[in-house]
């Protein structure tokens, strides 16, 4: 077997996995490529999910007795986690949400809310990138679209990088607000945070960071970035689905508006109007995913248990791996950086003139799971002049053999249609 | 194996060697996208009368969405429109089938080459591909049929 260095005992880890254990399509092992989609979850994370049901299922927030105390704790207890989880300043900058996706449409709405001096409005600027998941393109369009603010974007290179060469042209002072991925998931590019920070800080513009592909595989410390908001999504990190993260600053968490009204967002309501509750509750309307952040909870325990350190290390080896053995196949072309450097762990590519949804069928069959299409990046397989990718991406669980099986796999499909 | 249910051999040479490719002139346009994968098709039709004179189209996917469409051209072309409309429902209820249609005499009859993607029936995540160029053509066929009729009213 491949020995790396750096690499995790995935002997012991998989045994947490009990779905990698799965045998598909008339026995062939479950080799799991798809973690940029989603990743699989380990025993203790659902184990935490059933406990909360059997144990403490009630409502927060909202009860005097038992179960409603010890279900927010449970809730409220997750925020803590989260917020250690990122080196928050205050576990109040931890707003919960349904995914990635809310959380980004959340920033959205609150800037198209608010009043000065954040208000995006028809005279100010909107930028994001061209390599951002569509969750980071369409809530920035659909508010330039409402308030007549002007969208602008920051295009990419050959090798797959932003291209910052025109970066004081493109966020200048009418630029209220930067929001970039801080790893693709198409292209696997990790994003030179501190050059944009620093442009929108001397014009003073806000900035939002997507880390959804980050929070699952290298430690993150909101501090550090210095962005103004940071959102992911949980169930790529172990978690459920149902639950995302938007952490933003205090301050401006009090100054912005709510975006969903409801239950547990209020201080006072009456016929006429209402007072909010502050954050984080401000912009938590109605009943949340409880036994989801409880799970969240438990896989950011999980991933502790291993530390963030090391699982970027193992990854980092893998997508060491992983490059030099895909430059083997013939007619293979990586789009993004086709070394590891500044890179994660997911990897597209295409194959001579092999559709992605024809590659994806017969790897399915060997039972590799990759993805095929867009990703939800659309504007990046323009950008390259491809219709698609199939895209490989690991975890704390994958192994060198696992793209041994993937090679191999490649090489069984252009046979099939060679 | 059963990837060869899917990857039929009629299939895999209506991918390479496609019949009626490229865009000619025509009656209506229409461009139909699949979101999930980025499969893509531009396909017009050309009618004399009520008797298909050409579907030509060009597009971008799978092998399974550029056979299918080799495969409609090469099977709606010269046909009247009644025909061509059951050949398309006939397609669609195979292609919905699930896996669960054998097709009979009477199937392949109707269906010709097409009958060769009855094991896409049994991949959801493929059916679209299938359909994508026969759902055009059903769309374009509505539009260019609605403009004759618009025609033929104010003339
Ligand atoms: C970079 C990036 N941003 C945002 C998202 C959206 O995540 P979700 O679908 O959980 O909202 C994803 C996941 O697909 C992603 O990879």
């Amino acid at each position: 077997m491949t020995q790396l260095p750096g690499l995790l005992d995935t002997e012991a880890l998989r045994k947490d996995f009990p779905v990698l254990d799965r045998v598909v399509h008339d026995g062939r092992k479950l080799v799991y490529l798809d973690n940029a989609a989603t990743s699989q979850k380990p025993r203790q994370v659902l184990d935490a999910l059933s406990e909360y049901y059997e144990r403490y299922n009630a409502n927060v927030h909202r009860g005097v007795h038992v179960l409603a105390e010890e279900a927010t704790a449970l809730y409220e207890g997750a925020r803590d986690k989260v917020a250690a989880f990122i080196n928050a300043p205050s576990r109040d900058e931890v707003i919960f949400t349904k995914n990635a996706s809310e959380s980004l449409n959340l920033v959205a709405n609150m800037l198209g809310w608010a009043d000065e001096p954040y208000r995006v409005d028809h005279e100010t600027e909107i930028v994001i990138t061209e390599m951002e998941h569509h969750s980071n393109i369409v809530p920035w369009q659909l508010l330039a679209q409402r308030t007549g603010a002007k969208l602008k974007w920051f295009g990419l290179t050959d090798d797959g990088r932003l291209d910052l060469s025109r970066i004081d042209e493109i966020i200048t002072e009418k630029t209220k607000i930067v929001s970039f991925v801080l790893v693709s998931n198409i292209l696997g590019t990790v994003n030179p945070v501190e050059a944009i920070v620093r442009r929108a800080q001397e014009v003073g513009a806000l900035v939002c960071v997507d880390a959804s592909q980050a929070a699952p595989h290298m430690p993150l410390d909101v501090q550090a970035l210095q962005a103004d908001f940071v959102a992911f999504t949980g169930h790529k990190m172990c978690g459920p689905t149902g639950i995302g993260v938007l952490w933003g600053r205090q301050e401006l968490l009090e100054d912005l508006p709510p975006f969903l009204g409801g239950g547990e967002m209020i201080e006072t309501v009456s016929m006429h109007s209402s007072t909010y509750a502050p954050a984080p509750h401000k912009f938590e309307a109605g009943t949340p995913p409880i036994a989801q952040a409880v799970g969240l909870g438990a896989a950011i325990d999980y991933l502790d248990s291993i530390g963030m350190d090391r699982i970027l290390a193992h990854e980092h080896a893998l997508t060491e791996y992983a490059v030099k053995r895909l430059a083997e196949v013939p007619d293979l072309r990586i789009i993004g950086p086709t070394t590891a450097e500044d890179r994660g762990a997911a990897i597209s590519f295409t194959l001579g003139d092999i559709h992605p949804h024809d590659v994806g069928q017969v790897l399915d069959e060997q039972g590799i799971a990759v993805r095929v299409g867009h990703h939800c990046a659309r504007p990046v397989c323009l950008r390259y002049g491809i219709p698609a990718t199939t895209r490989a991406s690991f975890y704390l669980y994958s192994t060198p053999a696992e793209i041994d099986a993937l090679v191999e796999g490649l090489e069984h499909v252009r046979n099939f249609f060679g | 194996m059963k990837l060869d249910s899917m990857y039929q051999e009629v299939i895999l040479d209506h991918y390479k060697n496609p019949h009626g490719r490229g865009l000619r002139d025509g009656d209506a346009e229409v461009h139909h996208v699949n979101p999930t994968c980025g499969d893509e098709i531009t396909l017009r039709v050309k009618y004399d009368g009520t008797t298909i004179s050409d579907v030509s189209y060009e597009g971008q996917g799978c092998s399974i969405s550029q056979a299918s469409a080799s495969v409609l051209n090469e099977l709606l072309v010269g046909k009247e429109l009644a025909e061509a409309q059951k050949i398309q429902e006939t397609f669609l209820e195979l292609m919905q089938s699930k896996g669960k249609i054998e097709p009979d005499d009477a199937m392949e009859d109707v269906l010709e080459d097409a009958v060769a993607f009855a094991g896409v029936s049994k991949y959801p995540a493929r059916v679209k591909c299938a359909l994508l160029s026969w759902m055009a053509w059903k769309d374009a066929t509505a539009q260019a049929l609605d403009g004759a009729d618009a025609e033929r009213k104010t003339a």
